[in-house]
């Protein structure tokens, strides 16, 4: 036993938590509070007086007589330029009021979406525009990318890089939409459910080919990625020509509507959003029950061990290449699913390369989700409005004076919001710490 | 062989040898552990204490022998059997997940469910009660890269206990604790003693072997070099078990001579990563010809002091002069030029270039310069020529200087970096961890050293977390505390249990305590 002195025992490796906390600096959050303030002032200085103060009307029922929203664009823009101005002043306040510059900043982002909704609509020559048409719309081009995004998420969260998603959704799309020509075009329609369900599974070999090469022969996991996609792109483009084409059937019936019983009831909004194509409502499901397996069961648990620590789970008797083969795998079904969306929802057909960069859209919403099932839902709504509003846009016409604005460039916007907040407020994504290195067990 | 009288073993090793490719990790070692006992395993690194507990643990399957578990032969195939015979092992390196909470890092791998979902509330009460029953406190919500490192251990040892392992193997668990957290687990191994649980425990801390084993074996070249009895066994005689020759302990030093004033440092801060001042407001002076320490807790701005001095991380505020240059905003290379050399903290992140060979390590702070290159383009056999004359000189053990350096020990590793840091005019030595990691034989080499440097005439600022060192080698000493001095020591006076209380508080304690 030691004598003399008693010597305390707490460690000081608690920096920074208080007396050394970070003083109010110059950081991201300044910097995200300044852009939002010189929009702000823009909006208030330069686009405000310039604006039509004509009333315009948001809809949110289908015509002839839909129920709607009226508004001047003139008072939007001040409201919402005024939000930013004190949004910027927040960011400045001292360090123990973050909480609020950062509630201030989300907000001012949300503002976002009614913001272009509100200029693009004062500039087009169209008096309204129905939202709800628009949600609905922004809601299935998300589909292929929820789920693509949950592909991500497994493979990832248990240690292995995918950068094949793309090639999974297009293999998956092909040979599901081949099984449907060939087998069933022409007789019942339960064939079309069993060519998905083939469209599934063809996703799963695929991730198959995905683990086996980057967890049995540790090639590097890109490298792995970029073969899934050349091969799937060869094989499908050869199937489309040799054998989809020639059997005759190139066109089918895609999946029918369904309605979901009470929610599609609701008023306005029941029978846009909750009337809707299957795959598109199984989505939600995918993604609610990703959440839940990854972060409520064991097994969950031991998959997300994989990729953060796989050494430490292995001490714990934890097979972490089952885990890791398993995951892969059941991502590769979950990808199956949204090729089916593809050549069997979104239209019974395939094209090639018809998934057009879908995959790595997915990869970009998970990371903007920080690799958690909910962010990356919200990073595919994001890029789905994106795509929504883009096509919407180009119906409205929108035009300065004589000068047509290009719908790419409101389509653009969205992404310049994000960007702003992502590399600002939210601060850095830290994705799994084993992330992409093999594992050797220890003999 | 006649069994001993008594009770079986709960553990009981024979003749377990493992080989790996070119080494005999093991070779024919026996142990046995009894029941509700401390048996330590001494031996320097490389002895092959981590491969032997491995072996017990099921990470290794032995080429030869056996293991009985309470007199039941075992062959486990994985760790997940030894588990389940009660053994548990808190690792050397953390085996913890530092973005999950304290309660899943204890249920991985034998999670608590309730139909096909994880029970976290019953997992938080059952690891509430394992922490009073053996007073291992921790907050079962807390995340574990939040905790600090004492605090980590105890969510490994709460981790074995949950899975009522009744066989613990401690791997160098004090490596990381400060003098009074020590103290701290021993107490909180010996409850676990108390309550029925049998331990070995891996250590090359003589001190502490002394303080706690039962029984000792010491392992050298994995072979068993000999056991002792902590009774009669001296610290002398188990290093010269542990080195196979008598060991010199006290450091040859003689008195210091300082001279002109070689570093001056004032009111530096700098930032780390996270943007937090983790050094604020350091002021010092080392002087030529004097050792100055700096000792504190890991994490109180010891590693970026050094990175600013050398000029490897910005400085936020401050300045630093060397040999009377100001050398504030001077490049590390700059800096090395005005004759100062660095044996930084993490060799292999910078210190060496672990795929270059050994002589290209060996020059990599003068490799531009002649002989060893002549305008762009190098002159491989004057290189070669130097690394052999080093290698010699610092007996260093390697098959060859043209060898990758990350084929060598740790130990030849460092004597690398200090040959080439040592070689060549130094006038300031900035010296951070030299010995981490090393075993006794290295570590005596480098501290003469070091020695050596200053009785040359060389300022030397050395940064270490082990206050044995720190007292030993330092003619003065400061105590780094939340990145500012809270406190410089004159070397002969110092005492451990002095600096440990000012490591710890940042303050010294007032009179009332040392009262009472």
């Amino acid at each position: 036993m030691t004598q003399g002195t008693p010597i305390p025992t707490r460690l000081v490796t608690d920096l920074g938590k208080d007396e050394l906390a970070p003083r109010r600096r110059f950081g991201r959050r300044q910097i995200v509070g300044i852009v939002f303030g010189s929009i702000g002032i823009g909006l208030l200085g330069g686009i405000a007086p310039a604006i039509t103060s004509e009333t315009r009307a948001f809809a949110f029922e289908p015509p002839p007589d839909p129920l709607s929203l009226q508004f001047n664009p003139k008072t939007i823009v001040i409201v919402i330029g005024i939000v930013y101005l004190i949004t910027a002043a927040l960011s400045f306040l001292p360090a123990k009021y973050d909480r609020w510059s950062l509630i201030g900043q989300i907000v001012a982002t949300a503002l976002g979406i009614p913001l272009i909704l509100a200029i693009s609509l004062a500039l087009s020559a169209a008096p309204e525009t129905n939202v709800i048409n628009l949600l609905d719309q922004s809601l299935i081009l998300a589909t292929p990318i929820a789920l693509g995004a949950m592909t991500g998420l497994w493979c990832e969260r248990s240690g292995i890089i995918n950068i094949g998603i793309e090639g999974m959704m297009l293999g998956a799309a092909g040979v599901g939409f081949m099984t449907y020509a060939i087998m069933g075009a022409a007789s019942s329609p339960g064939w079309l459910w069993i060519a998905i369900l083939v469209a599934i599974l063809a996703g799963g070999l695929l991730a198959t080919l995905h683990a086996v090469l980057s967890i049995r022969y540790q090639i590097n996991q890109i490298v792995s990625g970029v073969v899934i996609n050349l091969f799937a792109l060869g094989l499908t483009g050869f199937i489309r020509s040799e054998v989809i084409v020639p059997s005759g059937s190139s066109k089918g019936v895609p999946t029918a509507d369904i309605a979901l019983p009470i929610l599609s009831k609701i008023p306005i909004i029941g029978d846009t959003l909750f009337t809707g194509r299957p795959l598109h409502f199984l989505m939600y499901l995918v993604v609610f029950l990703t959440w839940l397996v990854m972060f409520r069961t064991a097994w969950g648990l031991r998959v997300r061990s994989c990729g953060e620590k796989p050494h430490a789970a292995e001490t714990l008797g934890i097979n972490v290449i089952k885990i890791r083969y398993q995951a892969v795998i059941l991502g590769g079904f979950i990808a199956g699913l949204a090729g089916a969306w593809f050549s069997m929802e979104a239209q019974a057909g395939f094209e090639d390369n018809m998934t057009n960069a879908a995959g790595f859209i997915a990869l970009a919403a998970m990371i903007f989700g920080k690799w958690t099932p909910w962010g990356a839902f919200a990073g595919a709504l994001l890029f789905g409005f994106a795509r929504a509003l883009g096509s919407r846009l180009q119906f409205l016409d929108v035009s300065i004076g004589d000068f047509g604005i290009p719908s790419e460039f409101f389509q653009m916007l969205p992404f310049l919001v994000t960007m702003i907040v992502v590399a600002g407020a939210l601060g850095r994504a830290v994705a799994p710490a084993a992330e992409g290195q093999p594992y050797t067990p220890s003999k | 062989m006649t069994v001993v009288d008594g009770p079986v073993p709960v553990l009981d090793v024979r003749g377990v040898t493992k080989t790996f490719p070119g080494v005999i990790a093991n070779e024919d070692i026996d142990l046995t552990l009894n029941q509700g006992e401390i048996h330590c395993l001494l031996g320097e690194n490389g002895a092959g204490k981590s491969t032997l507990v491995n072996v017990i643990f099921g990470l290794y399957k032995p080429d030869k022998g056996t293991v009985k578990v309470r007199g039941e032969e075992v062959k486990f195939a994985g760790v997940g059997e030894a588990i389940e015979h009660g053994i548990g092992m808190v690792h050397q390196h953390f085996q913890l997940i530092p973005v999950f909470t304290v309660a899943e890092n204890v249920i991985l791998g034998d999670e608590l469910t309730n139909g096909p979902f994880l029970s976290m509330n019953e997992a938080r009460r059952r690891i509430r009660e394992l922490e009073e029953q053996y007073g291992l406190i921790v907050d079962p919500d807390a995340k574990v890269g939040d905790l600090s490192v004492g605090e980590q251990q105890r969510v490994e040892l709460v981790k074995a206990l949950f899975r009522e392992a009744d066989i613990l193997i401690l791997d160098e668990p004090t490596a990381v604790l400060t003098p009074g957290e020590v103290d701290d687990f021993f107490a909180v191994v010996r409850s676990l003693v108390d309550q029925g649980k049998s331990i070995i425990f891996i250590t090359h801390k003589l001190r502490e072997v002394l303080a706690v084993a039962d029984r000792i074996t010491v392992l050298r070249n994995g072979r068993i070099a000999g056991t002792a009895d902590p009774a009669t066994a001296t610290q002398q005689s188990l290093a010269n078990l542990m080195v196979g020759r008598d060991v010199v302990f006290q450091v040859d030093k003689g008195e210091a001579h300082p001279g002109e004033v070689a570093l001056r440092v004032e009111d530096l801060s700098v930032e780390d990563e996270r943007s937090v001042m983790t050094v604020n407001g350091f002021s010092a002076e080392v002087r030529a010809g004097e050792i100055f320490g700096i000792a504190g807790v890991e994490g109180n701005g010891q590693r970026e002091l050094v990175e600013a001095i050398t000029g490897m991380r910005r400085k936020a505020g401050g300045t630093v002069e060397i040999l009377g240059h100001n050398a504030t905003k001077l490049t590390p290379r700059k800096i090395a030029e005005l004759g100062t050399a660095h044996i930084p903290e993490d060799r292999n992140k910078h210190g060496l270039v672990g795929s270059y060979s050994v002589a290209d390590n060996m020059v990599l702070n003068k490799y531009s310069q002649a002989p060893f290159a002549r305008r762009w383009v190098r002159n491989t056999s004057a290189v070669h020529d130097e690394a052999e004359e080093l290698v010699e000189q610092f007996d260093i053990r390697t098959p060859s200087v043209d060898v990758p350096i990350d084929t060598l020990s740790g130990g030849n590793q460092q004597k690398v970096i200090v040959a080439r840091e040592l070689t060549g005019d130094v006038d300031l030595l900035i010296v951070a961890q030299p010995t981490r990691g090393l075993d006794v034989g290295s570590i005596e080499y480098i501290h003469q050293q070091i020695i050596d440097r200053r009785d040359r005439g060389a300022a030397v600022l050395l940064v270490s977390a082990e206050l044995d060192e720190i007292l030993s080698l330092s003619d003065r000493i400061g105590v780094l505390y939340r990145g500012r001095l809270v406190g410089v020591f004159d070397g002969a006076d110092a005492t451990r249990e002095e600096l440990g209380y000012l490591m710890a508080t940042g303050s010294t304690p007032d009179t009332e305590e040392v009262a009472s």
